[in-house]
């Protein structure tokens, strides 16, 4: 828990340094016409950089052993959150309902360990739910791809 | 003012369509509610792009019907699963399920369904009271008073909230630093955009709360490695009325977290203290102190009313001065932008039937809703038994189509990735997101107020005192700010209750 409260403290003192150096390029004076673009950001970077130093040099005074997250739990995590990442990346190439269909398929299956059945009846199932909802009903268009091409959406 | 204004929002609250569409968003805002990851701040993000085309009364009475509906569902799964939904739920389950496992979960459900419902309605009284009063003031302020009010908010979280001031302040400068990325609306110069194209629009807050709300706690909840063990209830009329008879005993506690709600409410952040208040006063003044915590119904009543009270009350703010009091609100208040509307004191002079029409819904949506899950509770306590392996991808795709839809941009769904890993850091590091987002919401505002007022004043701050109204706010707002470094300094700081509970995602 330490660890990962110096490194995000750490973080965001770095990344306050960038939003103050952007602030110092854009003008933090008195402009011709008031306060330049730069003024609020400048005085926001600075309100970080402080706390976050305080918070940095607080949890460096602080002991603990309790991890940030087990082993455990963070396998857990990660298998929510690659597979969301794959699905948004696949959302590009293939489009949203057969990206979200094979994320669920592949969720279920790994990790939840239903029966074939029910993980293609639900893959297939709750994004053809959604399309209805989206495409039909609210008229919301969604990323399509080659699959809704081909059946001519 | 008076009577023929409510008639008026009557009028429009009880058209057949606004009905169904109040019955629709209790509906699902009680499952989402119940479901974990989505709670009702995200639950109204992801709704808000199927709302674009709606008339915009219909659809804040289709916002705020989730949002009462999602305040229900955090009841049920209180009492049922003791699992808070909410931050504020946490007091309901103190007693809540010990009454459940005793077999006397419908007792306990009834119970929290008529306080919700009293809170609510008590909360409602006053905005319909008061509203008109604030608005009319709010009228006559000028920049120095808004931008004073502003950082009133902003400081509630710090001194009030109950999370770490540090990192409460940190919160809030990052989402103002969040809402300045992007084109500076008053010279029109690019910033923090670093010559990154995708930048150059900036970060919506809908995105922002998807994730930082949706995704990051449902990562948060699948490292628990949740597995939902409930009692079973069965909630039938004559258990109802029985109980409805006994609460008639408690009206002290009602009243009381009525007024409490209501008056930690319409200030941020206030439903989560205003419910554990209640709870330690309400046991104070018992007669059996000791029950309490192991099933009394009286500790069921007493957070759940203050609860209501506070979620209805953090409205009042958001209609009448522009200022939303919590994240559902600011979500709401983003709405009511995209509708072409302007949140604050004009909406009661150029739209009297958008806000009065809301006050109203207010009424009926809440008699909508307590009714509705008194009926179906059974329903909605089922879906926290489909497994949690469909559950969690499926939420995971409705907030993806969420956050695509708001612009139907590729972009705001990695951003929304990118915002659940950060809400499952912070969240884990206690650095409050409420505050985070609310300053994403209101940073173009509050940077503009403050730049004006000193373009008034020629860049002396001190026109911030030199306006009686402003003063008194900006003084109490610096009070609020400095008021933990207060503490500190009085004493090495007791752990307070509010801490157990985080900050409040609402």
């Amino acid at each position: 828990m330490r660890a990962a409260d110096v490194a995000t403290a750490s973080f965001l003192m770095i990344l306050g340094t960038v939003v103050l150096v952007e602030a110092i390029r854009l003008g933090f004076r008195w402009g011709p016409d008031g306060p330049q673009s730069g003024f609020f950001p400048f005085w926001l970077a600075v309100v970080v950089i402080l706390h976050s130093a305080a918070i940095l040099v607080r949890s460096l005074r602080k002991r603990s052993t309790e991890p940030f997250a087990t082993r455990d739990q963070l396998y857990r995590v990660l298998t929510v959150a690659w597979p969301a990442a794959a699905m948004v990346l696949f959302t590009h190439f293939i489009g949203l309902y057969v990206a979200a269909a094979l994320y669920l398929a592949f969720y279920m299956r790994l990790v939840g360990r239903h029966s074939w059945v029910a993980t293609f009846g639900l893959s297939l199932a709750i994004p053809l739910a959604t399309f209805v909802v989206f495409e039909k009903w609210f008229l919301v268009p969604l990323p399509k791809g080659p699959l809704e091409a081909w059946l001519g959406y | 003012m008076g009577i023929e204004n409510i008639l008026l929002g009557f009028h429009v609250a009880i058209t057949p369509y606004n009905l169904m569409v109040a019955v629709i968003g209790i509906a699902l805002g009680t499952v989402i509610g119940v479901l974990p990851g989505l709670g009702g701040a995200n639950g109204v993000a992801i709704l808000l792009p199927l709302t674009f085309r709606m008339p915009p009364t219909s659809a804040i009475i289709l916002l705020t019907s989730l949002y009462w509906g999602a305040l229900f569902g955090g009841a049920i799964t209180s009492v049922l699963f003791n699992i808070p939904g909410e931050p504020w739920s946490v007091a309901t389950t103190f007693d809540g399920y010990p009454l459940a496992r005793q077999g006397k979960g419908a007792q306990a459900l009834t119970a929290a369904f008529t306080s919700s419902f009293v809170g609510a309605l008590f909360a409602t009284l006053l905005i319909t009271l008061f509203a008109p009063l604030l608005a009319n003031l709010a009228l006559r302020f000028g920049p120095p008073e808004f931008f004073a009010i502003q950082m009133l908010t902003f400081s509630s979280f710090v001194g009030l909230g109950g999370s770490d001031p540090l990192k409460s302040i940190v919160s809030i400068a990052l989402g103002f630093i969040l809402a300045a990325v992007g084109l500076d609306i008053v010279t029109g110069q690019l910033r923090l955009t670093f010559g990154l194209t995708p930048l150059m629009t900036g970060f919506d807050f809908i995105v922002a709360v998807i994730g930082l709300f949706g995704i990051g706690e449902i990562l948060l909840s699948v490292e628990e490695g949740l597995k939902f063990e409930g009692a079973r209830t069965k909630l039938n009329a004559r258990v109802v009325l029985e109980t409805w008879k006994e609460l008639g005993r408690y009206w002290r506690t009602f009243l009381r977290g009525c007024f409490i709600g209501f008056w930690m409410g319409f200030k941020p952040g206030g439903a989560t203290p205003a419910s554990f208040m209640s709870y330690a006063f309400a046991r104070r003044a018992s007669k059996h102190p000791e029950n309490f915590g192991k099933g009394e119904l009286e500790g069921v009543v007493a957070p759940e009313t203050a609860a209501h009270a506070a979620g209805v009350a953090a409205m009042l703010p958001m209609i009448t001065l522009g200022i939303p009091g919590s994240p559902t609100a600011a979500v709401m208040f983003g709405g009511l932008i995209i509708w072409g509307l302007q949140p604050g004191p004009m909406l009661f002079k150029e739209q009297p039937e958008f806000v009065w029409g809301l006050i109203a819904s207010m009424y009926t949506g809440n008699l909508i809703g307590v009714l509705m899950v008194l009926a179906f509770v059974p329903f909605f306590a089922a879906i926290l038994r489909i497994p949690f392996a469909i559950l969690t991808p499926f939420i995971v795709v409705i907030c993806a189509i969420g956050s695509y839809a708001v612009h139907n941009n590729m972009i705001d769904v990695w951003y929304m990735i990118l915002f659940g890993v950060v809400g499952y850091v912070f969240k884990k590091l206690h650095y409050p997101l409420a505050p985070l987002v609310l300053a994403l919401v209101l940073g173009d505002m509050a940077e503009s107020a403050l730049r004006q007022s000193l373009i008034m004043s020629q860049g002396s701050l001190l026109i911030f005192l030199r306006r009686p109204i402003a003063a008194a706010i900006s003084l109490l707002a610096l009070f609020f700010f400095v008021l933990p470094a207060i503490n500190t300094w009085r004493r090495a700081r007791p752990p307070r209750i509010a801490e157990v509970s985080g900050d409040s995602s609402a």
